[in-house]
């Protein structure tokens, strides 16, 4: 047993630790630290920066402008940028359709889209939830209809993240009615710019925009558009599914955000002393951290194995519920430590000579709220029981 | 033994509901809540015009209340509506000027609104770490230091302000014309402000105030309970009701057995959330009143957050949307432990007093 990394993996570790000193913007990782909301100009920059030093697309096949980086390579590369307050890759096109391109796509939907995911040109969002099609994902209505070479596409999508900066999404959309929902849909591009398309902001519990309902009416897509075979898109909605496997705990901002609920609890006063001085507080926070150590190594673990190519199952579910529970956790404690200065919103309109709470730590409040969505998003921890449940009990 | 309300406080509960419903609508509420002065002064007027305030106090102060139980059935109103109406201010002040011996005449008909300033930024639940000093210069009192989320702050009239005095904790009465006051909303949305006071005139209501102070906090803390009280039950109706008719996988989400347990349990923490509020309510103003505020705001911090959390859990992502009203009733039950001491303050105090018997 060897809890540590390779020399290999110790020099990546470094390697990747001297490139965040030097080329992270430190007004970049403030803006991260204090939760401020990035503008797409911010995310755009990092992008530039990463992709300038193949980084962007790290665990892309080199074929493709990636380094071919493994699970664990990926995951260092992941924890230091957390730990550095870099902000997040914006997943949708690198995490999400580059995969599903390279393995379902054609050579040319590859050369066409895949080039521009790294160089920027596309912001792509995605298309898959409807107001009546949540953690039942396969009931899906939104219908695409063949007309020629053309597909037209009329129905409802919602909760696409940041698609107020995207000029392309990639949606589920249903080409077949009868039969099974799963065997009638199909994986389509679409250009945001298509006549008939709306996209309307939601705003979210604590105020933010980063979620939108996007309508569809009568809007053409050409049939070559569609990735995969036609009624095959639930094949590559279950492939993208399970794709995600090295940040899925979240152990990165569990750790970070850990560390600022300490640093918080050694300033913020009770009784007379420090915050982390009060037995009942620290308790918490000591409770939590066993969990998030346990939390990193169970992670490890699953990266370990599938770095050796063995297969994770349903494992994934597990790091989900886990993780997202424990960055609950830690958010809430973060909010709890602020006491009644956590009450002003929002917290970037207040007069910047009179802070309330300390310099960094207003948005504690803010995030607890707006990280409910967590267990929420990607699958909710109820269905990522009922997935666990299904593999370990009905085998 | 009878666990029934009396008839004059369900009329009272019955005047504030009908109120709130016919004058507090939802778009209305959240309007008010966020935009400045972050609550509605005429509603406030029409709150008062229903005598509301009379029963802050008893007969003997000129009131008609002035019972755990009258503040509770207040509050639980308040609560069922979401209304960000800044009464928490008037419930201290009636305990606090009651206990200076100062007339009431102004607060109980609405004419004067009056806020509560003990916290703050370094003292933010406790009394023994006030720095704010006073300082009788001749011409009167003067108040210096700074008061920080002082609820309902920005929008009145009166402030009374803890501040030392000498070695003593004493109380003042300061006009909000002769402070500075920095309102903001909050995040659950109603008014709070920071104050600051450099050398501000004010009048010297209670020299040795610990007592009133401590005891003007129960009150408050009581109010809350309430006031979470009622809005955990309408966060639950609304829970119960899409579980009924949010449908996936062909049937009514309530229908799944794993739903059915959690909110169960939401329910049974609910009751236990009435219990404690009821036996905080019965021992106002009695020999235990320490203790059973302690226990229900205790009780109640926690029980709010997780019937917070569950309630969004459950709905999935369209309690995470602004316009969804269990999203904002979630951010106040899990705010109201910001207030007056959280769950982990008055589990302290328990511990405090198993411990010196």
């Amino acid at each position: 047993m060897d809890l540590t990394y390779s020399p290999a993996e110790r020099a990546f570790q470094t390697d990747v630790r001297e490139f965040l000193a030097e080329n992270l913007p430190p007004a970049l990782s403030r803006k991260v630290n204090a939760r401020g909301e990035l503008t797409k100009d911010d995310m755009e920059r990092w992008h530039a920066i990463l992709n300038a030093r193949g980084w962007l697309a790290g665990p892309w096949p080199k074929a493709f402008g990636g380094q071919g980086w493994g699970p664990i390579e990926q995951h260092i590369f992941e924890e230091e940028c957390c730990l550095a307050g870099a902000p997040r890759i914006v997943p949708f096109g690198l995490k999400m359709l580059g995969p599903v391109l390279m393995k379902f796509g054609t050579p040319e939907q590859q050369a066409t889209y895949l080039p521009r995911i790294l160089d920027g040109t596309d912001w792509w969002c995605q298309g898959y939830s409807e107001p009546g099609a949540g953690s039942d994902l396969a009931s899906l209505k939104t219908r695409a209809e063949r007309d020629g070479d053309d597909y037209v596409i009329n129905g409802q999508k919602t909760w696409t993240t940041l698609g107020q900066h995207a000029n392309r999404i990639f949606c589920l959309v249903r080409t077949k009615a009868d039969g099974k929902p799963q065997e009638g849909i199909s994986f389509v591009l679409v250009d945001l710019d298509t006549p008939g398309i709306e996209m309307r902001p939601i705003r979210l519990i604590e105020g933010g925009h980063e979620v939108n309902e996007v309508f569809f009416t009568d809007v053409r897509v050409p049939v070559t558009n569609r990735v995969g075979a036609e009624n095959e898109g639930w094949t590559i909605a279950k492939f993208l599914l399970g794709h995600e496997r090295t940040n899925i705990a979240g152990v990165g901002f569990s750790v970070q955000a850990l560390e600022q609920v300490k640093q918080l609890a050694g300033k913020v006063m009770r009784g007379g002393k420090p915050l982390i001085q009060n037995t009942l507080f620290a308790a918490r926070l000591a409770r939590i951290e066993a969990e998030l150590d346990a939390m990193k190594i169970t992670n490890l673990r699953m990266l370990a194995r599938a770095a050796q190519g063995g297969r994770l199952g349903a494992v994934p579910s597990m790091l989900k519920i886990k993780g997202t529970e424990i960055r609950q956790a830690i958010n809430d404690l973060a909010r709890r430590a602020l006491g009644p200065a956590a009450a002003p919103f929002p917290s970037e309109d207040l007069d910047g000579n009179l802070p309330i709470a300390p310099e960094g730590h207003a948005h504690h409040a803010a995030s607890y709220f707006n990280n409910r969505k967590i267990s929420i998003y990607g699958g909710s921890n109820e269905i990522q029981r009922n997935i666990l449940a299904k593999g370990m009990m009905q085998r | 033994m009878n666990f029934e309300m009396s008839d004059d406080r369900r009329m009272l509960a019955e005047t504030m509901r009908r109120y709130l419903s016919e004058q507090y609508g939802w778009e209305h509420r959240l309007r008010v809540a966020y935009t400045a002065p972050y609550h509605d002064p005429q509603k406030w007027t029409g709150i008062a015009g229903l005598g509301i305030f009379y029963a802050l106090v008893g007969e003997d102060r000129g009131g008609m209340g002035g019972a755990g139980f009258d503040i509770a059935v207040i509050f639980e109103e308040l609560g069922r509506a979401l209304c960000p109406e800044p009464l928490l201010g008037a419930v201290m002040a009636a305990r606090l000027l009651s206990a200076a011996g100062a007339p009431l005449t102004d607060l109980l008909s609405g004419d004067q609104r009056y806020a509560v300033a003990i916290g703050e930024l370094d003292a933010p639940y406790d009394l023994d770490g006030i720095t704010c000093t006073a300082e009788d210069g001749g011409d009167g009192w003067r108040l210096t230091g700074r008061k920080s989320v002082v609820y309902g702050g920005g929008v009145a009239d009166r402030l009374l302000v803890a501040a030392r005095a000498e070695e003593r904790l004493a109380l003042f009465d300061v006009a909000a014309d002769d402070a500075d006051l920095r309102p903001y909303p909050m995040i659950d949305g109603g008014p709070a402000a920071e104050l600051l006071l450099d050398g501000a005139k004010a009048k010297l209501l209670i020299a040795d105030a610990t007592s009133a102070l401590t005891d003007a906090l129960d009150w408050g803390a009581l109010a809350l309970t309430a006031e979470a009280l009622g809005a955990m039950e309408t966060t639950y109706a609304m829970l119960l009701d899409y579980l009924g008719t949010r449908k996936q996988f062909g049937q009514p989400i309530g229908a799944f057995q794993a739903l059915q347990h959690r909110a169960v349990d939401l329910a049974i923490e609910i009751e236990q959330a009435r219990s404690i509020v009821i036996l905080a309510a019965s021992a106002m103003a009695g020999p235990d009143q320490a203790k059973r505020v302690a226990q229900a705001k205790h009780l109640v911090g926690r029980i709010a957050r997780t019937v917070a959390e569950e309630a969004i859990q459950m709905h999935g992502g369209i309690a995470m949307t602004w316009e969804y009203p269990v999203s904002h009733y979630a951010k106040r039950l899990v705010m109201i432990d910001h207030q007056l001491g959280d769950t982990d303050h008055h589990l302290e105090r328990l511990i405090e007093q198993l411990q010196t018997g």
